[in-house]
């Protein structure tokens, strides 16, 4: 048998090479000129150069090339000639026949051969498929459009510089590594990227939240758009691309559109020849498939249950392949895969499971000043994962003692700080490491202090951290050298130390109105942001800072701010309150306690049509309605909101009711119309968002039928105007009201009100209702602000009207209108798999 | 051998959040999903007073009750801290997007 190979490499014309007629060798035929088949014949030819006659099939037109620098010759800092692996004098040098550019079509397993699309059928003993992986396109209209490309291998490189050297406006769907590289190398090229994610956080398989918060910020600092939680609609253009559609309409224009939303093991030729396919072609420990004669590595294999998208992996496959090749019988073990990365020019690292879990702990270091984040994943005093933003120095030794799964139990509290720091000295204690420092060392990078001058601080008096803080600064900004001071106030006072105010939650060692302060103060925008910036000690918080911080965002950029819907407590998600027994009831609004027969009939007509078991005056003045279902609540809301009623936020952190007494429309007592004045101020603050729930009412005289002296705002009208009343409530510890002032009209009764709810909304802390508040501050401080200072209670008043003016939307129409419908709804299996 | 239910793609269910199901004859199901996208399956009820857990906010990988606040503990079920009890966990596992539930006893005799 005589074979005639080419060449077709690009690299090389590739000049003819006659196999010797005689090779009687066992012949491997690769399939796949790829990165791990490379890796693969290299492997074999270290250990046994002689042993098999190789050909290598390739569809790429070119020699052997290393796929990870597909991006810096995107970006523009390499040539394809850096980048090529082996050469065709390698292969040549080899004796390896290379058929590039002509991919395999099929394999006849029991004639035991190769077909390809040029035509070429060639016989083998043993075949190695490494076929890789296809990207994934996601089925939207328009996927097929010229200008639509994947970033996979060389040609879609080519169609990259092509379409930069055009100028213009470039979409890149996937924010994951390699839609990140792509945006970065088209911005180096001078188009303006914008990139669709559909997750809320970039690269989240490597990334927890906060890192690919830090990720998105900075990119977006280098003029890239970032678009999280983004659907595709569609990618439209006549006869070539020219936008995308998102499924929230917006319209983004582009003349080139690169997917990059995952990959998928490239499976199809196994599949078709027979072999064992799972989600990759399944192999045992030495890349054998469940045919004796065919091995597979590489991308395209699942081993053990898993797939590799990285190259680590693939490595150690190809010496166990090439060990089973050459009877030497080692076994691939599987990998655990560490992902050191420079994203566009960013240091990321992840490594192990850093998802968290039960039993846990996760020692997190943030240094906003830097961009640091850092965050170690322990269990049972092992590291289980990591994941690092900024500073990637340590992931290499953080990795290692994973894999080892050495116990770091004598190390743990300085872990974070890396190896510098936990292993140096044998300082294993951290107060004995903080001894152990010079006198010069800083402490509190942000405000340069030193340990000296920190020591000085609390040998002169400062004996608690908060004193230490005021005192020398240190600790006093970003928070990140707490632990530090706080075992120099134990080495200098021993036990003596002075516990400061009461932090927020476990998550933070900084209290409510630190968070508040430093909110404003750094106009900061979101929750991730405020965990990095303020050094939060857990990933993602936790059910009592969460919803708090959402309400200090939401309080101090009115109209500007997206809720997170995920941070708040049921209720407030659901519109309603949820039951003992899981179902709701729902309150709909009764202004000023008024009603009339329409809205009594559609009540009425809610309770017979969705079998409520019970219907009942609150003590609120109006109805509520029990036992709703979920499933239901957009139905019930909807015939609400047709016979005009709107919700009651009976379930919310928020402006509850405002009741009312007769007053002197119809009472033989009443001074004023109470009626209508709580009407007018309920139409002014329903809907705003409170830090607890706040009640009002209004009374017609001093006998007081409303119960206005027991409310967060209350008013008693007398002959000569309108006594306004502040901090009460009923409940486990009752307390009534503090007069604030006495006012002569109507307009200004409701002004005052106004200013007051701004100046609670602002100052008080998260679940602080109004009688605490008062007691704190006391009331000499809230007359100060709004009955004392004129231009402040006008500044409060606008304030809050401006606030509202993006809170007076009804929830429940949203709702009932499908807004939000994966709420109501159960999910719905669609197939029932065995395996 | 285990029996699957693919109940849809992770894009279905919320980020720090989740999604019920009803399988006929069975307890409802809570379907979570956490901030790093992994995704649990719990019986719908508090260990405490049978609370909807899917109705509770989810950090981490635990998920605090809607009704009196308890932590419960997403891979194992159990609640956490000084409160004890334990709500029964469901397998999951993903294929690609797909999300899949191990099926219930009683349904395979049904089946
Ligand atoms: C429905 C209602 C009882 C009724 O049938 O009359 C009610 C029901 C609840 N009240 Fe109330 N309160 C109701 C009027 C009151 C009143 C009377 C009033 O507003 O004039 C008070 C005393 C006044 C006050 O608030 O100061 C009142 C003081 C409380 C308290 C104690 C508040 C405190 O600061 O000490 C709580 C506990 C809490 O909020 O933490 C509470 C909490 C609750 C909760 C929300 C318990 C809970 O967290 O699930 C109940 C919800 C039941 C539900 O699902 O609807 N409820 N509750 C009343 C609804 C009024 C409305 O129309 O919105
Ligand atoms: C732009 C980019 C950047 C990356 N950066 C990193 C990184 O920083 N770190 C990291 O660890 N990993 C990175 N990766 C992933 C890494 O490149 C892959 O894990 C690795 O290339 C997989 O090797 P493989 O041999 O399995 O597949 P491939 O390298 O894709 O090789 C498969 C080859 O088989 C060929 N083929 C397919 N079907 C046939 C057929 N029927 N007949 C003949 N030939 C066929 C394909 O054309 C391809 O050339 C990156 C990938 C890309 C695309
Ligand atoms: S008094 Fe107690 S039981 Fe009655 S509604 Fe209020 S919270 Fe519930
Ligand atoms: S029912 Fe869950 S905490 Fe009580």
């Amino acid at each position: 048998m005589e074979v005639q190979v080419r060449d077709e490499s690009r690299a090389d014309g590739g000049d003819d090479i006659l196999v010797p007629f005689e090779d009687v060798r066992e012949h491997l035929v690769v399939v796949g000129n790829g990165m791990a088949g490379c890796r693969a014949v290299e492997e074999l030819l270290a250990r046994d150069a002689g042993r098999y006659r190789v050909t290598i099939f390739g569809a790429e037109p070119y020699v052997n090339y290393n796929r990870i620098m597909l991006s810096p010759v995107l970006a523009g800092e390499k040539a394809f000639d850096d980048i090529v692996i082996n050469d065709a004098a390698w292969y040549a040098d080899n004796g390896i026949e290379l058929i590039a550019g002509d991919p395999v079509t099929a394999i006849d397993r029991a004639a035991k051969t190769v077909t390809s699309k040029g035509g070429r059928a060639i016989g083998y003993d043993k075949l190695l498929i490494a076929t890789g992986s296809d990207p994934f396109i996601i089925p939207v209209p328009g996927k097929d459009l010229p200008g639509v490309i994947s970033f996979r291998d060389m040609k879609d490189v080519d169609t990259m510089l092509a379409a930069a050297d055009a100028g213009g406006d470039a979409v890149v769907i996937g924010g994951g590594l390699l839609g990140l590289e792509a945006a970065h190398g088209l911005t180096l090229r001078g188009m303006k990227v914008t990139v669709i994610h559909l997750m809320d956080t970039l690269m989240e398989r490597q990334l927890d939240e906060a890192a690919g918060w830090l990720l998105k910020t900075a990119l977006e600092a280098r003029g890239q758009t970032i678009l999280t939680g983004a659907n595709t609609a569609e990618i439209y253009g006549e006869g070539k691309v020219e936008g995308v559609r998102l499924k929230d309409g917006r319209d983004i224009p582009a003349s080139l559109v690169v997917m990059a939303v995952g990959i998928r093991p490239s499976t199809a030729l196994a599949k078709e020849a027979g072999l064992d396919v799972a989600r990759g072609i399944k192999v045992d420990d030495h890349m054998v498939t469940s045919d004796p004669d065919v091995l597979a590595v590489g991308e395209c294999v699942e081993h053990d249950g898993n797939v590799y998208g990285l190259v680590a992996p693939l490595w150690d496959m190809c010496r166990s392949l090439a060990d089973g090749l050459t009877d030497q019988h080692s076994g691939y073990r599987g990998s655990v895969t560490s992902t050191k990365l420079k994203v566009a020019g960013l240091d990321v690292f992840s490594a192990g499971d850093f998802s968290g879990g039960d039993g846990c702990e996760d020692i997190v270091l943030r240094d906003a000043s830097r961009g640091v984040y850092k965050r170690v994943v322990v269990k049972d005093d092992r590291i289980v994962g990591a994941v690092l933003y900024g500073d990637t120095a340590d992931g290499g030794w953080y990795f290692d003692l994973l894999r080892k799964g050495e116990d770091i139990a004598d190390m743990r509290d300085l872990l974070i700080f890396g190896q510098a720091f936990a292993a140096g000295g044998g300082a294993l204690d951290p107060k004995a490491a903080v001894a152990a420092l010079s006198d010069d060392a800083e402490i509190c990078g942000c405000n340069g202090v030193s340990k000296g001058q920190v020591v000085a601080c609390i040998a002169a008096g400062n004996g608690s951290l908060d004193a230490v803080r005021g005192s020398c600064k240190a600790s006093a900004s970003c928070g990140q050298c707490t632990g530090l001071v706080e075992n120099l106030l134990a080495l200098t006072l021993g036990d003596d130390v002075a516990s400061g105010p009461k932090t927020m939650c476990k998550c933070t060692s900084f209290t409510h109105d630190d968070v508040r302060r430093e909110i404003v103060a750094q106009d900061m925008r979101s929750i991730p942001e405020v965990m990095q910036k303020l050094h939060w000690m857990t990933p993602d918080g936790c059910s009592s800072c969460r919803p708090a911080l959402n309400y200090y965002l939401l309080c101090a950029l009115p109209g500007d701010y997206q809720d997170d819907q995920q941070s708040r407590f049921v209720n407030e998600r659901m519109h309603a309150n949820i039951q003992k027994d899981g179902t709701y009831s729902v309150v709909p609004r009764m202004w000023g306690g008024l009603t009339n027969p329409r809205e009594l009939r559609a009540i009425a007509d809610v309770v017979e049509k969705y079998d409520a078991p019970m219907v009942k005056v609150t003590g609120g003045q109006r109805l509520d309605i029990f036992g709703i279902k979920k499933e239901d609540l957009p139905a019930v809301w909807a015939d609400l909101n047709a016979a005009g009623m709107v919700s009651g936020h009976a379930y919310g952190k928020s402006l509850r009711t405002v009741k009312t007494c007769v007053g002197s429309e119809w009472c033989r007592f009443g001074t004023q119309d109470s009626t209508g004045l709580g009407v007018k101020i309920e139409r002014m603050t329903w809907g705003s968002w409170m830090p607890h729930k706040f009640k009002i009412a209004a009374s017609g005289c001093p006998r007081n039928c409303a119960e206005a002296t027991i409310k967060d705002f209350g008013v008693v009208c007398v002959d000569s105007g309108y006594e306004l009343h502040v901090g009460g409530n009923g409940g486990i510890h009752v307390r009534a009201t503090d007069l604030l002032c006495k006012v002569a009209t109507e307009q200004e009764a409701l002004d005052y009100c106004a200013a007051f709810i701004q100046l609670y909304r602002e100052e008080a802390r998260y679940l602080e209702r109004t009688a605490p508040w008062i007691e704190r501050v006391g009331v000499e401080y809230i007359k100060q602000r709004i009955v004392e200072d004129d231009a402040g209670r006008e500044a409060l008043r606008a304030r809050f009207l401006h606030s509202q003016s993006f809170s007076q939307d009804d929830p429940w129409a949203e709702r009932a209108a499908g807004q939000h419908a994966e709420l109501h709804q159960h999910l719905q299996p669609i197939a029932i798999a065995a395996e | 051998m285990t029996d699957w239910i693919d109940i849809g793609t992770l894009a279905d269910i919320p980020q720090r959040g989740a999604r019920t199901l009803q399988l006929p004859g069975e307890k409802e199901i809570a379907v979570f999903r956490t901030s790093d996208d992994h995704v649990f399956a719990l019986v719908n009820e508090c260990p405490h007073k049978k609370g909807p857990l899917s109705q509770g906010i989810v950090h981490g990988h635990a998920v605090a009750c809607p009704l009196h606040n308890w932590t419960i503990a997403l891979r194992t079920g159990e609640a956490q801290g000084n409160d004890e009890g334990c709500t029964p966990t469901i397998a999951v596992k993903r294929d690609g997007d797909r999300i899949l539930i191990a099926r219930p006893d009683a349904l395979k005799a049904a089946a």
